[in-house]
């Protein structure tokens, strides 16, 4: 099991959360989780959005204090 | 199968810029084909040493101004990173400009006429800013 990578785009505004996302996955092996904070608020319905389009995994999704964390698996 | 998007940037606003961007740098990320024809006054933030502060239209690019934007410039240069996005001049300015592709942003792709674009973008989608 791999540690959680965390990604914090706070307050970047939309794509700049998800552009950062995917740099990061990029950079990731499969298998790897990643966690995105972002306080953009489209951020919890589009990135997910982008992650199944793709083929990746969402574990969780949630806000916390007016901060989308979304942890992904990195799955290819 | 991924879709080609093929986007058409002709206007020099900050505005423009910014949504033509941000397509193709978040469809590219997704895995489409993605193409960007650059022409008439869009084309010169592309051009070596030009300011990337393009004038705004309105309301929204003034707020678009403020930090945590990611600046249009960048976007598509990460359209192109990860992406495989395609910058394509348009040959036609260049040849207005007198300038050749040396004189462009190394992300930028080879000089293209409307004949090869046309047809490269035979049944995709086209987004025109």
């Amino acid at each position: 099991m791999s540690d959680t990578k965390i990604v914090d785009a706070r307050d970047t505004f939309c794509p700049g959360p998800l552009m950062e996302l995917i740099t990061h996955m990029k950079q990731s092996n499969v298998g790897d989780t990643l966690e995105l904070l972002s306080t953009d608020e489209g951020s919890g319905a589009d990135v997910p959005e982008w992650v199944n389009k793709v083929g990746h995994e969402i574990i969780s999704n949630e806000k916390i204090d007016g901060v989308w964390h979304i942890k992904i698996r990195k799955v290819k | 199968m991924p879709q080609k998007i093929n986007i058409v940037c002709v206007t020099g606003s900050r505005e423009k810029l910014q949504m033509a961007a941000m397509i193709a740098s978040v469809a590219a990320a997704t895995g489409e084909e993605v193409s960007v024809f650059l022409s008439m006054n869009a084309l010169t933030y592309f051009v070596k040493g030009h300011t990337d502060d393009a004038p705004v239209e309105g309301e929204m690019g003034e707020l678009m101004g403020q930090k945590g934007v990611p600046p249009f410039k960048q976007l598509f240069q990460q359209a192109v990173d990860l992406g495989d996005a395609k910058l394509l001049p348009c040959s036609m300015a260049l040849d207005l400009m007198k300038i050749t592709k040396e004189d462009l942003d190394p992300e930028v792709g080879p000089p293209t006429g409307l004949t090869r674009f046309l047809s490269d973008a035979e049944g995709g989608q086209m987004f025109t800013f």
